[in-house]
């Protein structure tokens, strides 16, 4: 069974205006690939030049922020979960 | 060292009007919020997006940032989210966010770029001046470059009179 991942309004241009996008993976890393793969586009916003996720992006599976659970981005997936793209905004002078 | 450098303004091809209600409220709100940053929604239509796109509310977030509110803004994800599916709701399109930039130029810091979505439109006021009665110095627009190298400048209309803009 996939994975839903819901693309949040700012990065649905990159996933032709989809609201969310299916993907086949086993841990949460693996279905972030899978999005990237399928649209290339979106992966220079999601990811910096060491490949980590940006700042400003937080992944939620379920209600819970990935960064948050004990195994992060590598927490496995069984099929049929939910992911939640969800941008935080910062900024400043300086 | 401050991240605001001297920088050649390139001009992003799109351009956004701000409707005068929205340039009203979003003033305030930087102004009564001086010598702390704030930040906030610019809704309105994207019906041409692509190159243009109106303004027609300002709407404040709180600055949720704690350590140093005067140079720094942030807003979490769930905040965030929520307010943005609640402008949704009532209709709107979000077409980006102003912050202001308390005693410095309404020019884009590394800081703006690397925290920035494409597609959207980042409005910066500069307030200056002393507490209780600062000054609104400059209205600029930027938008983040697709390669996330610069902020490119969006020009900025608003009816009936012209919003103050500086160049570069």
């Amino acid at each position: 069974m996939p994975v839903q991942i819901l693309i949040p309004s700012a990065l649905r241009a990159y996933v032709d205006r989809q609201t969310a996008v299916s993907v086949a993976a086993s841990d949460v890393v693996g279905a972030l690939r899978a999005l990237t793969d399928a649209y290339p586009g979106l992966a220079r916003h999601l990811r910096d030049e060491s490949g980590q996720l940006r700042s400003f992006v937080n992944v939620y599976l379920g209600e819970d922020d990935v960064r948050h659970l004990p195994l992060g981005d590598r927490t496995a997936l069984r099929g049929g979960e939910v992911l939640t793209i969800v941008p935080s905004i910062a900024g400043g002078a300086r | 060292m401050s991240s605001l450098r001297a920088r050649r303004s390139t001009d992003s091809g799109t351009r956004l009007v701000l409707r005068s209600g929205a340039r009203l409220r979003l003033a305030a709100h930087a102004l009564r919020g001086y010598p702390h940053e704030v930040v906030g929604l610019l809704l309105g239509s994207a019906a041409r997006a692509e190159v243009s796109a109106e303004v027609w509310e300002a709407r404040p977030l709180e600055n949720e940032q704690e350590q140093d509110p005067a140079r720094r803004f942030v807003v979490s994800g769930l905040r965030l989210a929520r307010a943005e599916a609640a402008a949704e709701a009532e209709g709107f399109d979000v077409l980006g966010y102003y912050h202001s930039h308390p005693d410095h130029p309404a020019s884009w810091s590394d800081e703006d770029r690397d925290q920035a979505l494409p597609g959207r439109s980042y409005l910066i006021a500069s307030v200056s001046g002393v507490v209780g009665a600062p000054t609104l110095e400059a209205l600029r627009c930027w938008r983040l470059a697709e390669d996330r190298s610069e902020m490119l400048e969006e020009r900025l209309d608003s009816g009936p009179e012209a919003v103050q803009t500086q160049s570069s």
